[in-house]
């Protein structure tokens, strides 16, 4: 099992999430964050002064998948996200330990994967 | 039985007239357009804190806006218990005025430039109000809550009353004349001097250096413009005291200068930074509005043109770039508004004022009346004198008894929580259960 922590624009999430749809991977956790890569900030001016704004609003998506799928899924966000311009964003991968489905106490990838079909 | 239901119907339309001419002398259209005008100044200070608390960070908007409100609070009550009476009483050595009013005892009976007494006296108390609140737009996100409530009780009685009683009350700059149709001196020059006067006294806001200090929600303080603006036309037409043609000569005015000012805010950022903002626009028509203010019945709407495009410019100059260079935290720049469109409007009305749209008013230096620049001088010189003099002896003898700022602590935190245990925006996630009074 893999976790993969995508950092995306926010203007880019709706095409990411269609692209992933496709694929038939539903499951995912999306929060609004700030950071900063090597893009540089944007400037703000408020009543004639201008701000230096270093942190920039992005958007973290985070999907737990089996081994196998982990590369289409990069490739689908990669492609999806990109502007070709700095700022674009980054992927991390990891290794998840376990996972548990809380309603059945399903363990390991039975729990991130779709109940078979008749159990539902 | 039809008859008489519709005669009795009729009577009570014709009512208010009736109960009206019972005080012989009285015009309605006058006593309701004072009256609503009144209840539009009322308006501007929810306005103005709406406009002040969009432009903090999110943790001092409820503080921010507080503000305002303890201002209504706090300057209705010391109103009709003395703030009345010391500015329009009867005069005493051209400074003050004397207790005849006190408590508005015999103002019923009264009459004020051809208004029932107590129209005048709710007129006149709205502008009492908002000119304390926008003092605050000076020290907030950090001054303490209990501190500021005494400050605008003494500040009203030290400093608001005397003032206008000598622009307005028959004092010494009511007989030089200096004119101020409806507050630029009394309202605006001592607000934004006062306010600049309390930040430089209470200090910077102390995460200036590292986090920037910038408006959290804009749409609030571009609402909070717009009822200004919109109570405006209370505060400049109603200053006419009659639903008549030169109320609406201010109402022209203020709207004029108000656009003039904005279009010259938004010029000067286009070719000072590319960029025409938002806050830009809203901030350059109350740069207009505070501008025209002591003009507003005394010049022609041409003239208005002129004194809401100077008057955009020099806000813009004195909030976007003198700030920056002198280094003071005047944090929503009541100084730089209020102060120094005030004081432009007051040296304004000096230049185009003409007695040919308000007899009752005087001749400019454009209509050949240099001495009248020098009268406006003098209001604009007492009136600073006044507010630093006065805000200096009652923040230091507050401070004796208070401490003026909030604790460190309290201010990176946020003064919403801190100070009144509310929080404007929820976060999506909290704990714990509700305690009720033990």
């Amino acid at each position: 099992m893999k976790k993969i922590e995508a950092l995306i624009r926010p203007q880019k999430l709706g095409e990411v999430k269609e692209a992933l749809n496709k694929l038939g991977i539903s499951g995912m956790t999306v929060t609004e964050v700030v950071g900063c890569g090597r893009q540089k900030g944007q400037k703000e001016i408020y009543r004639g002064i201008e701000y230096e704004i270093n942190l920039l609003p992005k958007v973290k998506i985070e999907i737990v998948t089996v081994d196998e799928k982990v590369e289409e899924i990069i490739k689908i966000i990669s492609e999806s996200a990109r502007t070709g311009a700095i700022g674009d964003g980054k992927i991390f991968i990891s290794e998840v330990l376990d996972a548990v489905r809380i309603r059945t106490g399903e363990r390991g990838t039975a729990a991130i994967t779709s109940p078979k079909e008749g159990e539902r | 039985m039809k008859k008489k239901f519709l005669s009795l119907l009729f009577g009570l339309i014709l009512l208010p007239n009736l109960s009206l001419a019972g005080e012989p002398g009285y015009n309605p259209g006058d006593v309701t357009f004072v009256l609503l005008s009144a209840a539009l100044v009322f308006l501007m200070t929810p306005g103005l804190a709406l406009f002040y608390g969009g432009m903090v960070r999110r943790k001092n908007v409820l503080n921010t806006v507080a503000m305002s409100f303890i201002a209504i609070v706090v300057v209705s009550l010391q109103w009709i218990l003395i703030g009345y009476t010391l500015s329009f009483g009867n005069d005493v050595k051209g400074i003050i005025g004397d207790f005849s009013y006190l408590g508005l005892k015999n103002v019923m009976g009264l009459t004020v430039s051809n208004l029932p007494g107590y129209v005048f006296v709710v007129f006149q108390l709205m502008f009492a109000i908002i000119t304390a609140a926008i003092i605050s737009g000076s020290v907030v996100e950090r001054m303490s809550f209990a501190a500021w409530i005494l400050f605008i009780a003494l500040w009203t009685t030290l400093v608001y009353d005397p003032l206008a009683h000598m622009v307005w009350g028959g004092g010494m700059l009511f007989k030089l004349p200096t004119l101020d149709f409806a507050g630029g001196t009394v309202v605006h020059i001592s607000s934004g001097i006062s306010g600049l006067v309390a930040a430089l006294i209470l200090g910077k806001r102390k995460e200036g250096e590292n986090a920037p200090l910038m408006p959290h929600n804009l749409p609030l303080t571009i609402l909070g413009a717009g009822l200004l603006w919109f109570g405006w036309f209370g505060f400049n037409a109603g200053s006419a005291l009659a639903a008549n043609n030169l109320a609406a000569l201010a109402f022209i005015n203020t709207n004029t200068s108000a656009v003039m000012a904005a279009l010259a805010w938004a010029l000067a950022e286009w070719l000072h930074r590319r960029k025409v903002t938002v806050l830009g626009i809203a901030t350059g028509a109350v740069a207009g509005l505070v501008a025209v203010t002591p003009a507003a019945g005394f010049v022609t709407p041409t003239s208005s043109v002129f004194i809401g495009l100077v008057g955009g410019v020099l806000v813009y100059i004195a909030v976007g770039i003198l700030k920056a260079k002198f280094n003071y935290d005047d944090s929503l720049d009541a100084f730089g508004c209020h102060g120094v469109g005030g004081i432009w409007g007051a040296v304004a009305t000096g230049i185009f004022a003409t007695k040919a749209v308000n007899p009752a008013g005087a001749d400019g230096v454009l209509y050949g009346n240099f001495g009248q620049l020098l009268n406006q001088l003098a209001g604009v010189g007492l009136a600073i004198a006044l507010a630093v003099v006065g805000t200096v002896i009652i923040l230091k003898l507050i401070g004796i008894f208070l401490p003026l700022r909030v604790k460190d602590e309290a201010e990176s935190i946020g003064l919403d929580i801190t100070v009144h245990g509310e929080d404007a925006y929820k976060d999506l996630i909290f704990t714990g259960k509700s305690v009720p009074f033990s």
